[in-house]
Formats: C-alpha cells, structure tokens, sequence
C-alpha cells in the first residue's frame, strides 16, 4: 500500500490515489488535495463532497444521475465544479473508491 | 388460508413460484403470480439475435409452462402497492390481499429518458438490444448493413447486466470479421465509466482485449442527449461523437408501479430500498424484493436473482415462522463474457471480492476458467440456456453454491 504526502497530510492510497480508508479524509485535506488537481474549493464544491461521503457511508450507489437530483447542483454545474470526469474527480477529493462497475 | 403474492413472473418471480410451491403447505397458503406479460424470455439470448446466431422464436416460450399446478396466475398489470392495506391494486381495478409479498417487476430500458434517443432515427439507425423488440429490429439491420462508424453507448451506469454491453462490441468484432468487412466498421465504445473495465484485476488481465479488436474505448461521456439531424451524441461536457449505427444500453428504471406506490429510491429509477443481506424491503416487514428490482449494490443479472432465490426463501420462511431472517445475501453474481470467435471468459465475484482468475467450479480441473479467454467457457454459456429453461426457472438446484466460494481462486495471481 501506498501512501501520498500532501501539504500537511499523510493519507493511505491505492495505485490511482483514491483513499483506502475514507476515515482519513478532513476537510482539511480536501483542500489541498483539490489545490493540486488545480481546483480551488467552494461552499458548493464542499457541500457536493459532504452528500457523495454520506451517501457512500450509508452504502448506496453513487450517479452522476443522483448528484443531478441532490438539489445542490444540476449535472451542467457539476461538470464545472469538476471538470474532466466529475463523478471520479469528485469521489477523489472527497476519499472515497473510484465508481466501478462490477467488471 | 393466507396469500403469498409474487409481481413479475420474470426469472426471479417464476424461479421463487416454483420454491415456495414446493415448500409452503398448500392447506395454508394460497399462492399468486402477477404478470403483464404471457411470455417469457431467455434474456441471455437477446446478446445472439442481432448476429443471427440465434433465431428470434428461440428465446420466447408461454410463461405458464413454467409455473407449477395448483397456484393462481393473474395476466394484468399492477397499477400500485397500498402496503398501509397489504393489497396490491391492479390497472383493472381489482384489489389482491397479501399477508407476504414478492416483488420481481425487474427493470427495463428506457430510451425515452434521454432527449434524442427514442427520435426519428429509433429502429432506423438507432437500436437497443435488451429487448425482444429491438434485437430483432437490430438483427435486420445487421443483416444488411454495409459499414461506417457503429457506436455503443451505456446512457447510465446502472443498468441489466453490465456485461452485455462488452459482449456486443466483441460478438461485432466477430461478426464483421467473418463477413470480410471488419475493415469498413470503426467499432466505438462509449461509457460514462473511466473504462470498459473499472476493477483492477479484471482490468490487467482483460483491459488490452479491447485494443486487440480494435474496439476505441471513449471513456467517462455521460450523455445528454442524441442529435438526430447530425447523427452525434453529446456528452454533458460539450464533447460529441459521431455515429452512423448506434446500439445503445438506455437508462434503466424499474416499475412504473414502485413509483405509483411511492416505494421508490432517491434517484427516481423506480429500485426499491432493499436490505442487501436479508432481501427485506427497507421499509415494510412483509414485503421483500428480488432481481432487478432492489437497490442492492451488486450486478442486475439473472445469476444474482438465482442466488438471492436461496436466501429468500429462507428469509420468508423465518419471517412466517416469527422468526429472526438469518439468512443472507453475500452479493454474489457469476457472468459469462462472450469474446467472439467461439471463446468466453468468465467472471465470479460478490459485494466485497472483485474477479479474480483461477478455475471454476472446481480448483485445478475446473472445467472453466475464470478471467480469461477459453472455447469451454464459451460452451458453459451455450449449455447454460438449457439449465435455465429446465433447473433454474423452475427452481431445482444448480451445482453452483449460494454463497461466493474462493475455491479455485488465485487471489495473487503472477500477471
């Protein structure tokens, strides 16, 4: 198991840097993960990172759909908040696995 | 006497039918299917239609040569579920009292959810799969399709086995081969996933597949909407793809009546809050949900309906005898990956062990092979059609065990 350095935090990765222990995360550490993937956080920003941990916590299934029915953000502005592919940024920044599907 | 009521009579509900059938005293329990529809489809066999590998007829047989003797069979549909009554309410008025209920109304394409998609093209140059309907409209287009750029898109990332898709874009590759005109057909693979393959191990072993075919894998495009006038998708984020044959996996939803009975999850896709072990509806003690119908966190696949059949038996059995539900559901589902040209892979896995390589079912001698290309894989995937029209349908029991075994599997496999 990896581990990455990042300004203050010391966190346990996989080989891609999404957490393997979401218990590790901080808001703290979301900052400055986002800061290196050129991302400055904003309320909205963590209020989306807030629902998609609660959501994974609680062990249900995580859309681009649901985020677009969280009445936090439509899909358009989550792709702003997050650009490239959101869902898998986003799950990034806020320490939870990369979405998969079973294959 | 008491009602058991079971809603679908797809694989799961004519699968739990036969189960309880045998099971419950008939002196006690009046048991009673739902289902709109008289037929019955091998839904595996959809994947063969469109390549003339199988004859459309072949998949199709009456549901009521699979239901056993002495239950009530009811061709209607469900306008929606009263749980405050413990009735069920059919689009024809009538009202179905239950003390236990099953529901198995599965899932189903829904093209209309995304703007574009159902349009002018739909059935022209536009196709589905999951569907008798649009597999054989699929199979004449094939039939005489001359070449271009043929796009397979996933619209959503939940969907009914999320294998097929995989094994279309192969079974193309395949096909086009095999009638000399591989070089005139650009096969596009379009996902809103980061990959056609997301799990590690499965992604070492399998991931340059797609690359041997010469299949492109445009990954992470989650579609808006489909232009018909220019024949592109357009992704959320302004990319676009061109097309001249689309098959597409549409959103799926369940049932319009989980919505009419506000019994629904929080992403309006009509899936019912289910508890992933005991297969209990979240909210109600007397009613549990099998198959494509729940929430649970693992593949919608006919494989998972059948193991979930053990356990819910079980469970209903406990919950009729007062009793804890003690049985539960490890999410494991175990699905053939069609590669073309006479092979397949094989993939086993549940809620917390991904797909790993090494023998199945047996260790050693197997006599298939899990994550990896074999011409006996391929034929466990045609001989299962037989097991599912005469053992799994009707209930008996496959030498497959219930629960996920690690027998057989490398869990550090030299790469």
């Amino acid at each position: 198991m990896a581990t990455l350095t990042y300004d203050l935090h010391t966190v346990d990765v996989n080989d891609e840097g999404y957490l393997t222990d979401p218990h590790q995360w901080s808001l703290e550490l979301a900052h400055e993960m986002a800061r290196e993937m050129g991302i400055e956080l904003t309320d909205t920003h963590i209020a989306v990172l807030n629902f998609l941990r609660e959501r994974y916590l609680a062990e249900q299934p995580l859309t681009i759909r649901r985020i677009g029915k969280s009445g936090i953000v439509t899909i358009k502005e989550f792709y702003g908040l997050f650009p490239g592919g959101p869902l898998k940024v986003s799950s990034k920044i806020a320490g939870i696995p990369k979405p998969a599907s079973c294959v | 006497m008491k009602n058991l009521l079971i809603l679908g009579a797809g694989t799961a509900g004519t699968m739990m039918l036969n189960k309880l059938a045998r099971t419950l005293d008939p002196s006690e329990w009046h048991l009673t299917i739902v289902d709109k529809d008289e037929n019955h489809y091998y839904q595996p066999g959809f994947l063969f239609i469109p390549f003339g590998i199988y004859e459309k007829e072949r998949v199709v047989r009456p549901k009521r040569d699979f239901f056993p003797d002495g239950v009530e069979a009811i061709f209607a549909e469900v306008e929606r579920i009263e749980p405050a009554d413990n009735t069920v309410v059919l689009t024809d008025g009538r009202h179905l009292p239950y003390d236990v209920l099953i529901v198995a109304t599965g899932t189903t394409p829904r093209p209309e959810e995304t703007p574009g998609l159902k349009g002018p093209l739909w059935y022209q140059d536009i196709f589905d799969f999951y569907t008798y309907e649009g597999a054989s409209a699929l199979a004449d287009k094939l039939a005489t399709w001359e070449g271009g750029r043929l796009v397979i898109n996933l619209a959503e990332t939940i969907f009914k086995c999320p294998i097929a898709p995989l094994e279309f874009a192969f079974l193309a590759d395949s096909f086009f081969t095999e009638k000399g005109i591989r070089d005139k057909v650009e096969i596009l693979y379009v996902t809103p996933l980061s990959g056609a393959f997301t799990k590690p191990k499965a992604s070492a072993i399998l991931g340059d597949l797609m690359e041997e075919k010469r299949i492109h894998v445009v990954s992470d495009f989650y579609l808006m909407e489909v232009d018909n006038d220019e024949k592109k998708l357009i992704s959320y984020d302004g990319h676009e793809v061109r097309f001249d044959l689309l098959v597409s996996i549409p959103v799926n939803m369940g049932a319009d009546m989980v919505e009419n009975s506000e019994m629904g999850d929080d992403d309006d896709l009509n899936f019912i809050p289910t508890d992933k072990h005991t297969l209990q509806a979240r909210d109600y003690d007397n009613i549990f949900v099998i198959g494509d119908a729940t929430n649970v966190p693992t593949s919608k696949a006919g494989s998972v309906a059948h193991f979930e059949g053990d356990i819910l038996l079980k469970n209903i059995l406990h919950h009729i005898h007062g009793e804890p539900l003690t049985a539960e559901f490890d999410g494991h589902a175990n699905c053939f990956i069609e590669t073309g040209f006479g092979k397949a892979a094989l993939i086993d896995f549940n809620y917390d062990v991904e797909p790993l390589p090494g023998k199945f079912p047996y260790p050693v001698v197997g006599p298939m092979s899990l994550l990896k290309e074999t011409r006996a894989n391929h034929l466990g995937k045609l001989a299962f059609e037989w097991a599912y029209w005469h053992m799994l349908l009707t209930g008996k029991h496959i030498p497959v065990s219930t629960e996920l075994s690690m027998r057989g599997k490398e869990v550090d496999p030299v790469a």
